[in-house]
């Protein structure tokens, strides 16, 4: 067992093993009490990041005192991070909320439930469905979702349904739909015991999953070390690790991400590493995909892009020659400009190379938050349920059938609302009932000033719905109390298709609720029936939702029909699909290279990746995919904010990994805490020395929209670059001093997957006394 | 031979057309994706503008006020709010069909001529005006419930 402070030591013990054999146990735990003391262990997975670390929940004495991951668990054989071992349960007797509050002229004062949901009930009948806007969460589980994603879609009927996971998770599936047809992750975690290179574009997966980063440096410090790329701006742990390795770091300017993936692509057909057989019978769009990066010579992209030429044709050479390669892509690609058609290349890489569901090849277009993978599945943030397409009547009269709702009903005229849409909207007021679960945007969203406008604007009815008075929360006319991890029952799904049970540990505190009590109780109340007159939501208990939910993925490619809670109760997770002909579940999805891209099955129909804009059903039909896969491109723009003499840098934004978004959770942990205890601004040795600013120094950071400051730290991004993490809100400052990074990032998205811009934002920076 | 008069049926066209996604990008600067989407499609249609140069020098250009009859009938200036935007957006719907039918024409007469510089000219432009076209209709069936039900 490793008791080493994880604090100091990330990533804890090694245990290296060679290439092929399975990654070795090692159970991490963490214990406030005597392991005798214990009452019960109880089954759960990890919420402090998109891995899902499966672990056991300690309980005594009715509070949780302790977690151990679980041995058996394909996903982390044991293992924890520093934010699963110190923050899983610190939090829970910390502030929370155990009563609704309803605004008054005094402010917020509690209230019964059923004083806090008639209000609701009375402000959402009042209004036309389109009026109404639910912005939710990566942190809710799967039952809690499809139960809101059915309200939405077939009770209210607004297509104006999203979550914070626009801001982490979009492009990943965006990216997935662009090239194979529909979401889905393709790759298996196993791929990183097996392959002989991996290319980490724009991830710094040592800080962000830092459980799978400890099974990567497992097969660093074995036998037969995979070289590593890395794309990223910063010099982190994750890119030392390229050195190291015989890999390459690859440090871009930030914006410029696809002309170095066009260059990539460039050098691997200029050298011949494209399997033609396999192009040939599996791909569509290959001659276009060769004109589109014709001009991308390394020296081209070098000069865009701001690194070395050969850097650029020594990793497209490991690309190209080495057997096996296993890519993931993250935020540093996902939260940048031309978001969706960068990560449509790193697809179009295996593709050409054949490199796709075989054992050590394979994508992993990841999640940055725990449950988001679940928002795509479920239709909670602006997708059909079952990865539906909301272009295919088809698909919509199975929804119909289902629910037993007219077509009509449900909202498929257009896309369903992104977030940044949602947000505009209540800017303008065509929505003015608003409701938020399990997020705060008031932290998260860019452009903070902005946001903060819209939470106070007149007329705007706003329902929040958290463990903690966020700050979000605090801008709230009914705040509901919500239970939180271990408070309740419910299934999620990790980065990897990996499904888990975490069962109720304990009893929620004071009067809080589940979100899936809630969101029932809601629909009750405002008494959504189907055509029948029927309830239209059947189902009272997490286990009855997830049994609904199996009947709306059988047949989809993320088929749960297979699943149980009691199979997911004593062993590991199960990827889907799940079937009963394969209860195992899937490691890795397309062994035989036939994508889901038929039109009959498509989740979506596709976009030009330079404007977003639509594909129509006419001229997909046309192009005959008949599961071949998309080879498709874009040329690279200038992005829409840059630098400029009154705004001289580029500031990226991140995440610490001991932090875990806005710190609700893992800033009420004392260890984290001291860990990582407030912000910091991050400056080359080069721009410190102009700016006449020492490591330690207060500095303003500054753009045309807001403004933070904190500490500067001095030489691990790239000259021109400032790097500032994003997690550092207010709700437990002192002295009300601007930390958030959000205050200065600017209201842009990608247009395929419209997830927010908040990688490139020009800024001033100067000592601030 | 009128194609001269098309040619610059067309200049006038794309020029009108690229001075109207300015207009209407800077006009919603509010709505950033409408904003800079329409930056770089005005800045497609100007490049097409370009791109007839040796076309108009090789076959002259006939000018005829058609197109600026069209601009003044179908695009007189912004106009603000949800439904003002919508129309805004089917204003330049109007004059990209009507710049990508006139390429179509110019495209029968070059395989006429035959003039191969000219259908791959035709080709590459036309093929950025449906994506124009594509981006403007995404756009409009996205804005227009909201706009025509429940804007303020």
């Amino acid at each position: 067992m490793d008791s080493a402070d994880r604090v100091e030591n990330v990533w804890g013990a090694r245990t290296p093993h060679e290439r092929g054999t399975a990654w070795p146990v090692r159970v991490d735990q963490e214990l406030a009490v005597a392991e005798a003391e214990v009452d019960r262990w109880v089954q759960s997975a990890c919420v402090l990041c998109s891995n899902g670390c499966a672990c056991d929940i300690a309980v005594k004495d009715g509070r949780m005192v302790g977690v151990r991951g679980r041995a058996v668990d394909r996903i982390n054989h044991g293992r924890l991070g520093p934010k699963g071992l110190y923050a899983s349960w610190q939090w829970s007797d910390q502030d929370r909320l155990t009563q609704p509050l309803i605004r008054t002229a005094e402010g917020l004062r509690p209230a019964s439930w059923d004083e806090a949901m008639d209000r609701i009930v009375e402000e959402s009948k009042k209004r036309h469905p389109l009026q109404h806007g639910f912005y939710t969460s990566g942190q809710l589980f799967l039952e809690e979702y499809y139960t809101l994603g059915v309200i939405g879609k077939a009770g209210l009927g607004t297509p104006h349904m999203d979550g914070n996971t626009r801001l982490c998770t979009a492009t990943a599936g965006a990216s997935l739909k662009e090239t194979f047809g529909s979401d889905g992750q393709p790759g298996s975690y196993e791929d990183i015991e097996s392959c002989d290179a991996l290319f980490l574009f724009g991830h710094n997966l040592a800080a962000t999953q830092t459980v799978l980063w400890a099974r990567v440096l497992d097969r660093v410090e074995g036998p037969d070390t995979p070289a590593i790329v890395v794309v990223d701006p910063r010099d982190t742990p994750t890119a030392r690790m390229a050195e190291r390795t015989g890999g390459v770091h690859l440090a871009p300017l930030p914006g410029t991400n696809l002309a170095l993936m066009n260059g990539l692509i460039h050098e691997l057909i200029e050298h011949g590493h494209v399997d033609e057989e396999y192009v040939a019978r599996h791909t569509i769009g290959y001659d276009e995909l060769v004109a589109a990066v014709a001009a991308y010579e390394p020296k081209q992209v070098a000069e865009i892009c701001g690194v070395n030429a050969v850097d650029v044709q020594r990793a497209a050479e490991i690309f190209g020659t080495s057997e096996r390669v296993l890519s993931t892509v993250l935020q540093g690609f996902y939260q940048s400009h031309q978001a969706t058609a960068a990560a449509c290349q790193v697809n179009n890489l295996h593709l050409l190379r054949g490199l796709i569901g075989k054992p050590g090849c394979g994508v992993l277009q990841m999640n940055g938050q725990p449950t988001a993978e679940n928002t795509r599945e479920c239709g909670a943030d602006g997708d059909l349920p079952g990865f539906r397409n909301w272009a295919n009547q088809h698909h919509i009269d199975e929804l119909s059938t289902l629910w037993n709702v007219d077509p009509l009903k449900i909202p498929h005229w257009a896309p369903p609302t992104h977030a940044m849409q949602l947000w505009r909207y209540v800017e303008q007021g065509s929505i003015d009932f608003l409701w938020i679960s399990a997020t705060n945007p008031a932290v998260s969203l860019p452009e903070l000033p902005r946001i903060r406008d819209i939470l106070d604007r007149d007329g705007l009815f706003l329902v929040v719905q958290d463990g903690f008075l966020t700050e979000t929360a605090e801008h709230a006319d009914v705040v509901l109390p919500a239970a939180l991890w271990g408070e309740k029952q419910g299934t999620f799904t990790n980065a990897s298709r990996t499904v888990h049970l975490s069962d109720q540990a304990v009893d929620p505190p004071g009067e809080a609720r589940s979100d899936l009590d809630i969101f029932l109780d809601y629909a009750r109340r405002m008494d959504f029936r189907d055509k029948d007159g029927q309830p239209l939501i059947g189902w009272s208990t997490p286990e009855e939702a997830f049994e609904a939910w199996k009947e709306c993925s059988r047949g989809r490619p993320c088929d749960y029909s297979g699943l149980t809670y009691d199979a997911l109760r004593g062993g590991s997770g199960i990827p889907w699909p799940c079937t009963d002909d394969n209860p195992e579940g899937t490691d890795r999805l397309y062994p035989d290279s036939v994508f889901p891209t038929d039109s009959y099955v498509c989740e979506d129909f596709g976009h030009d990746l330079l404007t977003g804009g639509s594909t129509t059903p006419e001229q997909y039909k046309a192009t005959e995919p008949a599961g071949r896969a998309f080879l498709k491109a874009a040329t690279f723009q200038q992005p829409p904010e840059w630098i400029s003499s009154g705004y001289p840098l580029i500031a990226t934004t991140g995440r610490s990994p001991y932090h875990f978004h806005t710190r609700t959770k893992t800033g009420r942990s004392r260890k984290l805490r001291q860990a990582e205890p407030s912000v910091w601004v991050e400056l080359s040795a080069a721009d410190a020395a102009d700016l006449g600013i020492a490591e330690g120094d207060r500095v303003r950071v500054e753009s045309e929209r807001g403004w933070m400051e904190g500490p500067a730290r001095i030489g691990r991004v790239r000259p021109g670059v400032v790097f500032v993490p994003f997690h550092f809100g207010y709700w437990d400052s002192t002295d009300r001093g601007r930390t958030a990074a959000n205050e200065f990032t600017l209201t842009e998205w990608d247009p395929v997957s419209k997830q927010p811009l908040y990688k490139v934002a020009a800024v001033r920076v100067r000592p601030s006394g | 031979m009128h194609l001269s008069t098309y040619l610059g049926l067309l200049h006038s066209a794309e020029n009108s057309l690229a001075e109207a996604f300015g207009q209407v990008g800077r006009h919603h600067a509010d709505e950033p994706d409408v904003e800079h989407l329409c930056q770089t499609l005005g800045e497609k249609a100007a490049g097409h503008v370009e791109s007839l140069g040796p076309f108009l020098a090789r076959y002259g250009e006939h000018r005829e006020d058609e197109p600026d009859r069209l601009r003044a009938a179908e695009f007189s200036g912004t106009r603000s709010g949800g439904v003002g935007l919508l129309r805004d957006l089917q204003d330049l719907y109007a004059l990209a069909s009507f710049v990508d039918v006139t390429w179509t024409v110019v495209g029968q007469a070059a395989q006429g001529v035959p003039d191969a510089d000219l259908l791959k000219t035709v080709q590459n432009c036309q093929t950025d005006t449906r994506t124009q076209l594509s981006w403007l209709q995404t756009r409009i069936k996205q804005a227009a419930p909201q706009a025509l039900i429940v804007a303020k």
